[in-house]
């Protein structure tokens, strides 16, 4: 009786969701596009935190909920974003779309998203299958191999060189290929980074209430007492790092889409941004490994202090200060040693958060 | 036949470098079982110190080989900085998760604060350092193809094969190493035979930084050029290396290095230089999947 009152409870909670996410939809459509500290500052923003949110909490499936370390996220991503771009600029050679306000070309852009996610989500199979026999360490060396190969490889493909997607003429810009928004159009579809982020938020969540993420859990806490009691170790890790690549591989698409131009570069090992490897399994970290919801609001809160640290003018500031701003990179390695060593825990101590005890929280703290 | 010859000197010149670098990755491994991602920049940290005390020295008269000594003393105190500043801290509180993120984090703070100071001091990306190895090469006739090595080759092969051996010597020899090897095994069993836990890991990362120092001269005669970022890539590799020879196992690092260094010559010269870094990673995975402790590791089982 009582778990099948949880689930109404928990499907109208669902249903909730849904509904905030029509009404945010609706609301964004009464703004005018032309209004300009929206378009321009906003919705860019809404659009990093979106793609970031999905790739780290996605991440946190394998190196939280699992408990396996993998350093090649990005290379999932790198993935998607360019399945997605090639496929749409495929529909657009096909003559699909005509123009970029039609229905045709929400389907493409949706179908391509998706069939990024689930080709990732395929490799992942693929590498997981081996790569998972491994443990630790060795994991992690692994799945970083696999970043830096899926970026050699695809800058070694002829037709999506390191010019981005060129397919032997001179237009290197993702616009050309179809998929690239313009600003007015990223105001526009807004609602596809939000439905995307909501959607595999949502999955996320179901998948781990439910006993496969029981399952993923225990193997976690204890692998070989969880083998014990009959549980199917490495068929749960694949799954699970399949899964956790598969939306990788929207979160890239969502990227593509954002994004003016595409380059490996943005997906290597080494790059110098927030989007890298090392700074989604940092935000998996700081928002406390294994709360999917503490991962979103960590990357919501590092995509928000890059935002603020490069538009705000803080790097114009006189002397060595506002230099030391201009590589924020310095800052945040700095600030993440910090938190690390005086919250080990993360942000949420591996918890989910639930809107219910947070209003508990504050209503006890104003009583 | 030369080529051959030539490819194999090159990649034992590599390979030679890998192998000091992969040795500082596979200690600090053996004893805290934390990959030190900071390692690898202290190749960058060394370059930049030859790159200002090579000048300086040779307008005293002095032979440039000193200012290894230099670059040494500085390495080894950025080491010995992460290890105390860092490293113990979390080290004290965190999980091995939160030391791997710690190790990236001070990667990347050495990394951009070389950016940082680069810009400060008006320093050039990609300003050479002089080579401290004396110029010339050996000729050898080979039939009728001439065959030439170049001295910086030799000298590195020569004296990394010296410093292999003096640290296999000391590992197995001495009290200290010893000392190493019983903390690497039980921290706490050590401990109580009265050995400074803490003081045995920080003599590991003085050893490491050290030969990372040594390193750095001999990586920059190979390409002199240096930029902040140069480090990381060479750390991968070494990393790599430490992996493939089975990381924690001193011959293991050298085996790896040697092995990759060739692997990644032969690429180059044979297949082509952008599918490299792909050839020697797709190796690595080969050799992990049907040896998951590396060439020369000590499979463990897992107790309940």
């Amino acid at each position: 009786m009582r778990g099948e009152r949880e689930e109404v409870k928990g499907m109208k909670k669902g249903l909730y969701l849904w509904a905030g996410l029509l009404g945010l939809v609706l609301i964004l459509q009464l703004i005018p596009v032309n209004n300009l500290l929206f378009a321009k500052k906003i919705v860019p923003l809404v659009w990093q935190c979106c793609y970031l949110i999905i790739a780290a909490t996605s991440l946190n499936l394998v190196v939280g909920c699992l408990g396996q370390l993998s350093l090649g996220h990005c290379g999932f991503m790198a993935i998607g974003a360019y399945t997605s771009a090639l496929l749409s600029l495929w529909a657009q050679r096909a003559g699909v779309f005509s123009h970029k306000e039609s229905v045709a070309y929400i389907v493409v852009v949706l179908i391509s998203i998706v069939a990024g996610g689930l080709l990732a989500g395929l490799v992942g199979l693929a590498v997981g299958i081996p790569a998972l026999r491994l443990k630790g360490d060795y994991l992690a060396i692994i799945t970083l191999g696999f970043g830096m190969i899926v970026v050699n490889l695809i800058n070694n493909l002829p037709f999506a060189g390191m010019d981005g997607l060129s397919l032997g003429s001179a237009a290197s810009g993702l616009y050309k290929t179809g998929l690239g928004f313009s600003n007015r159009l990223l105001v526009k579809y807004l609602w596809i980074a939000l439905l995307g982020t909501t959607g595999a938020m949502t999955l996320m969540f179901k998948f781990m209430k439910s006993r496969f993420g029981r399952n993923v859990r225990a193997i976690r806490d204890d692998e070989i007492g969880a083998a014990a009691c009959g549980i199917n170790v490495p068929a749960y890790k694949v799954g699970t790092f399949a899964l956790s690549a598969c939306l990788g591989g929207v979160a890239g698409g969502i990227y593509a889409c954002f994004m003016s131009a595409l380059t490996t570069g943005s997906f290597a090992f080494t790059n110098n941004g927030i989007l890298n490897s090392t700074f989604l399994v940092a935000m998996c970290v700081l928002g406390g490994l294994g709360s999917l919801s503490g991962s979103a609001i960590a990357a919501a809160i590092m995509c928000l202090l890059n935002y603020l640290i490069s538009q705000t003018g803080l790097n114009s500031l006189p002397g060595w200060i506002g230099l030391a701003f201009s590589y924020p990179m310095l800052i945040y390695a700095v600030v993440l040693v910090v938190i690390i060593i005086f919250m080990p825990g993360g942000l949420t101590g591996g918890r989910e958060i639930s809107l219910k005890a947070v209003i508990g929280k504050f209503g006890a703290r104003l009583k | 036949m030369a080529k051959l010859i030539q490819t194999l000197a090159t990649g034992l010149q590599l390979g030679s470098v890998y192998a000091l670098v992969a040795l500082g990755y596979t200690m600090v491994y053996g004893i805290i079982k934390l990959i030190n991602f900071a390692h690898g920049d202290l190749i960058m940290v060394g370059g930049y110190t030859l790159l200002y005390t090579i000048p300086m020295i040779a307008s005293m008269g002095l032979s440039p080989w000193i200012a290894v000594v230099f670059a040494v003393v500085v390495c080894v105190m950025i080491g010995v900085l992460t290890e105390l500043l860092a490293y113990r801290p979390v080290r004290r509180r965190g999980t091995g998760m939160t030391a791997l993120i710690t190790a990236m984090a001070m990667s990347l703070i050495l990394q951009n604060l070389a950016q940082y100071l680069l810009y400060m001091t008006h320093t050039m990306y990609g300003a050479t350092v002089k080579s401290i190895f004396p110029q010339g090469s050996i000729s050898i006739t080979l039939g009728h193809q001439k065959l030439s090595l170049s001295l910086a080759t030799l000298c590195t092969i020569g004296i990394s094969c010296g410093i292999m051996i003096a640290l296999q010597f000391m590992v197995r020899r001495t009290a200290l190493g010893r000392a190493m090897r019983a903390v690497s095994e039980d921290k706490e069993a050590s401990s109580l035979m009265g050995i400074g836990v803490n003081r045995i890991i920080l003599v590991t990362f003085v050893i490491g930084s050290a030969l990372a120092g040594i390193a750095s001269a001999m990586w920059f005669s190979i390409y002199p050029s240096t930029s902040p970022g140069i480090g990381s890539a060479l750390g991968l590799f070494a990393f790599v290396s430490a992996v493939l020879g089975g990381i924690g196992s001193i011959p293991g690092a050298v085996v790896g290095g040697f092995v990759i260094g060739i692997v990644y010559s032969f690429t180059t010269s044979y297949i082509s230089s952008g599918m490299s870094d792909a050839v020697v990673f797709l190796m690595l995975i080969m050799v992990l999947l049907f040896m998951p402790a590396g060439l020369l590791g000590k499979e463990m089982k897992e107790k309940v």
